[in-house]
């Protein structure tokens, strides 16, 4: 009670002091009316002023209320130049709210542990090894049966969780017609009790549904996906579930926040390991091993005998894998069998989202980091030279007794009102933002899913960055104030060097940052112009993709008359066939061997296609001609020019043959295509094959195709119009074709470059920001410093500068400073480059237009900044000052 | 505030005592209550006084209310607190041994 009067009193001063006032004139009235005389009682109480202040002190908490009287003054402070106040605001909220924002996106997708039991005691378990190339990589996904001998191996000190990539499938829950997409990930049945994780309704998976293929056809809802799917409808469980030919019972729903492990990407459907039929295929790797430590058992003791133990019963089952390694050359088996097992702490999920965008975040946090350091120098500026206009303040309040501390308090008040504001602004900035950048990373069969709750980490975050800008902006105006000496400053300006060398410090730092701004988002957008103005080799015009599945699979023949169908709609101008799309996320190679030889170290790639195909898809021929109907029974195969250059260099390849692999039948060369990229348009081009979509098998029959895309050239500008009128045409047809997935391959191009695309339009924002708060603050250092110096300057011009001299005198401190800070810039950005150097598509740091075009930006906007001054200065008019004197 | 330690504490002791004897009074009365009670000998300043009450007010040990006077004015009464009325036993009990103490030591010498 007594802290909260104490706290309400100095809120209230000035009614407490009347309160006293009375009280005393209360006092006064009193001693009168019982007989004294009036002069004297009133001497009686001393100075009246005295005792007001002794009553007042023991009532209020001092402190409170002085820090609330510096509040108010820094507010009056604030009112006094509300232009640049709110400019100040502006340019904090927004390095405040990018910060906050790119945080967001940094906790969400690479801190924040997963909403399980022990998420710190997770590890995920992967290989390194010399992939293709001779470049190192890491495979981190494992086989069934090898996953099965591990995890029995090391029970007592750890269970071993198996986890797959929650693909996007193709799933019912009724009828045949109404196909709908999920996320759907195997998991080993342990996962669940492992995680600590409790069913909201229902059961969840147990170890008991690892039993033996196919026993366990139970299925478990994410929480998130019941809420959006079946409006958490309780009636769901029990229904059923089809995914291809097999059918599941819902049995649960998982725990509310647990969206699986892979962040980034929200699993919608669990299903027992066992269901898939990879699970039983020693040679295939295809889902990921956790590790979760047991209770008690000590990390850093027990991981690395671990880490040996399941090493050596990895390696040995690999080795003794009969069906592994069929006809592949003994270099490559040495080569697959050298890994090294390791594990990564995996408490915060893994996901090819997290690899993808680990740096390019990195480089966000660098980029939004300057812009808010830009920021800062340019509102601490604002304040020094505030403070150096209230140096005679400053000096008298020193001199009649205030205390330093309390000058020191006084100037943070105002820096720390400043900060408050804009965190304020910078909040909604950051609300804003993170999910809009988010939104950015968006291929459109598979957006980015992040949870970006504000809580206490943002909270916190936010409030230690405020904290942190208080620091910045204030610490130094206000030590360089409390360290005024009265008697120099009263006797007309001290040391006048000192402020000047600080200002052009703040100079250089602030066109070193912003260079460094420039330089690097000068490199992403140069990478990201080069990788989109990339030549394909085909022609993304008017195509359409109807990616299309046959549950288990339609001959040939079939696929073939649904095309027939689909060149008599109006509108389509040719429709090929093709196993995939090119440039999408399937990506098959084999081995090729040539004359019977032992295969060459490097693989070639291939695709299923249709005659037509190469026409429709506008590739041209190099040599030879494109596919017929009658190709099939010869095993014609098409190859691309890097193909024919590695495996018959100096040659004719038209009529040559090559088998896919030792002892396969062979398929001979008629035609020669140029080069396109394959699956990833940043790479150099791969040796691609084509060969026809109804290839012939060893025994010269063509097997069923389960699943293939129809390539359709439209006459329209927009190729997806017609979607519905060619999904309803297979779909009447009856013949099991259903079309899974529709894009255009105008799509698939530009998701290639999604990454690269966010980074430069983000780079782009970020530079344009930071250049347009290093003019202002340029402006305003050299503005302030001519008026500093106008006696001076109005002296020179008295006794005969020329105005070249006067203009020199203005602008040469600073564009040296611009010099050097510029080189400090750039040279940081040498080092950050190079940390950053894959992503810089076709596009080197030292490229000389990479450094000309920040060079040129900060010099034009210097330019312009110092104009203003450059003007005042001239202008100024020697009889006013030396009047004024 | 440290200056007179000693008088202070006498003085919060006679001031609790006044008001436990004859509760709700302002401070002039209090003031003049003790200069009657002491035989004039005791004389609370004016300029003592009022930061004295104030500071027992924060402290909790009397309460201060608003009233109106016959004049119209207003004026400031005191009242003891119960945490007042436990601050005068451990006041008078200390005020009892130190007297006793300085007794002794006079009788000694």
């Amino acid at each position: 009670m007594s802290l909260w009067s104490r706290i309400s009193n100095a809120v209230h001063g000035s009614r407490l002091n009347r309160e006293i006032e009375e009280e005393l004139q209360s006092h006064i009235e009193e001693a009168v009316a019982s007989g004294r005389d009036p002069r004297e009682a009133r001497r009686a109480f001393g100075s009246a002023l005295r005792a007001r202040e002794a009553s007042h002190s023991v009532r209020v908490t001092g402190w409170l209320e002085s820090l609330l009287a510096d509040l108010r003054f820094g507010w009056r402070q604030l009112c006094r130049n509300k232009v640049a106040s709110a400019a100040a605001v502006l340019s904090l909220a927004l390095g405040i709210g990018s910060c906050v924002g790119a945080f967001r996106l940094i906790d969400a997708l690479l801190w924040r542990p997963l909403p399980i039991a022990n998420s710190s005691n997770l590890y995920v378990l992967s290989r390194q090894m010399t992939g293709l190339y001779g470049k190192p990589t890491e495979d981190s996904y494992w086989a069934t049966p090898d996953f099965n001998l591990m995890r029995d191996a090391v029970k007592e000190q750890a269970d071993l969780i198996a986890i797959s990539d929650a693909d996007r499938t193709d799933i019912t829950f009724s009828t045949d017609d109404d196909m709908e997409k999920a996320h759907v990930a195997y998991v080993s049945g342990n996962m669940f009790p492992v995680f600590g994780l409790e069913p909201a309704i229902g059961r969840l998976l147990a170890p008991a549904d690892d039993r033996s293929a196919a026993a366990s056809p139970y299925a478990v809802l994410s929480w998130e996906y019941w809420n959006h799917r079946f409006g958490r409808d309780p009636r769901v469980l029990g229904r059923p579930l089809h995914i291809g030919d097999q059918t599941f019972q819902i049995i649960g729903i998982g725990p509310r926040d647990f969206t699986g492990t892979e962040t980034g990407t929200v699993s919608d459907i669990f299903l027992p390991l066992g269901m898939n039929d990879l699970s039983t295929r020693a040679g295939v790797s295809w889902h990921h091993t956790f590790l979760m430590l047991k209770p008690g058992i000590n990390p850093s003791t027990a991981l690395d005998p671990l880490r040996q133990h399941l090493s050596a019963i990895s390696h040995a089952f690999e080795a003794n894998c009969a069906t592994c390694f069929r006809g592949v050359p003994q270099a490559t088996i040495d080569r697959l069998l050298n890994k090294k097992l390791v594990f990564h702490p995996a408490g915060a999920g893994i996901s090819d989202l997290q690899k993808d965008y680990r740096r390019l975040l990195g480089v966000l946090g660098l980029l939004v980091a300057l812009v808010l350091l830009i920021a800062c120098v340019n509102v601490s500026n604002m304040m020094t030279s505030q403070a150096a206009a209230r140096s005679h303040e400053m000096a008298l309040r020193i001199s009649i007794g205030a205390g330093r501390r309390r000058l020191v308090q006084l100037i943070l008040c105002q820096s720390a009102l400043l900060a408050f504001l804009a965190s304020v602004v910078g909040a909604f900035f950051a609300a804003w933002s993170a999910p809009f950048v988010l939104s950015l990373v968006n291929p459109p069969d598979n957006p980015a899913r992040l949870a970006l709750p504000a809580d206490w980490r943002v909270l916190g975050f936010g409030f230690g960055l405020m904290i942190l800008v208080v620091l910045l902006l204030g610490l130094l105006p206000a030590l360089r104030a409390s360290a005024v000496r009265p008697i120099a400053v009263l006797k007309g300006g001290a040391d006048p060097h000192s402020r000047r060398r600080l200002m052009r410090g703040s100079i250089a730092l602030q066109v070193a940052f912003c260079v460094l701004v420039l330089f690097l988002s000068s490199l992403f957008v140069a990478a990201f112009q080069r990788l989109q103005n990339r030549p394909l080799g085909f022609s993304t015009d008017r195509l359409l993709l109807l990616e299309t599945v046959a549950g288990k699979g339609q001959l040939p023949v079939v696929w073939n008359q649904t095309a027939e169908v689909l060149r008599a709609v109006p509108g389509v101008d040719s429709v090929a066939i093709s196993g995939w799309p090119l440039l999408g996320r399937i990506q098959i190679n084999n081995d090729i061997s040539i004359n019977g030889a032992p295969p060459s170290p490097t693989p070639a790639w291939f695709l299923n296609v249709s005659p037509g195909w190469l026409s429709t898809m506008k590739i041209p021929l190099v040599s030879g001609r494109d596919f017929s109907q009658e190709d099939t029974s010869l095993k014609a195969a098409i190859v691309n020019e890097t193909f024919a250059r590695i495996f018959f260099p100096g040659q004719d390849p038209i009529g040559r043959t090559f088998a896919r692999g030792v002892n396969q039948p062979l398929n001979k060369i008629v035609g020669v295509t140029a080069d396109t990229p394959y699956h990833d348009l940043r790479e150099p081009s791969r040796p691609v094959f084509y060969v026809p979509l109804d290839e012939i098998d060893a025994d010269s029959a063509t097997g069923p195709v389960r699943f293939a895309t129809f390539v359709i050239h439209t006459d329209s500008q927009n190729p997806l119009a017609l979607t519905a009128t060619l999904r309803q045409l297979i779909a009447q047809r009856h013949n099991g074709l259903r079309v899974s997935n529709v894009t255009t391959e105008l799509d698939l191009v530009r998701d290639q470059t999604v990454r690269e695309r966010l980074l430069a339009t983000l780079a782009a924002f970020f530079a344009a920001v930071a250049l347009l708060l290093a003019g202002i603050g340029l402006y305003a250092v050299l503005n302030y410093s001519v008026l500093q110096r106008s006696r001076e300057i109005g002296i020179r011009i008295a006794i005969g500068a020329s105005r070249a001299g006067i203009v020199r005198l203005v602008t040469f401190d600073a564009f040296l400073m611009i010099a050097l800070g510029g080189c400090a810039g750039i040279a940081l950005g040498f080092g950050a480059a190079r940390y950053i150097a894959s992503f810089f598509y076709q596009v080197k740091a030292t490229d000389a237009e990479m450094l000309a075009l920040p060079a040129c930006a900060i010099l034009v906007t210097a330019l312009i900044a110092t104009l203003p001054a450059v003007l005042r200065a001239l202008s100024t008019d020697p009889t006013e000052i030396l009047r004024a004197e | 505030m440290a200056r007179n330690d000693a008088l202070q504490g006498s003085l919060d002791l006679l001031v609790l005592k006044i008001l436990s004897r004859r509760p709700r009074q302002h401070g002039y009365a209090i003031m003049a209550a003790i200069a009657n009670t002491s035989g004039d000998v005791l004389r609370a300043e004016e300029g003592s006084l009022y930061p004295a009450l104030h500071r027992m007010e924060e402290a909790g040990w009397i309460r201060a209310e608003w009233i109106k006077k016959d004049t119209g004015r207003r004026t400031r009464i005191y009242e003891l607190t119960s945490a007042g009325k436990k601050q005068l036993g451990v006041e008078e009990s200390r005020w009892q041994s130190l007297s006793l103490a300085i007794n002794r030591v006079l009788r000694e010498v």
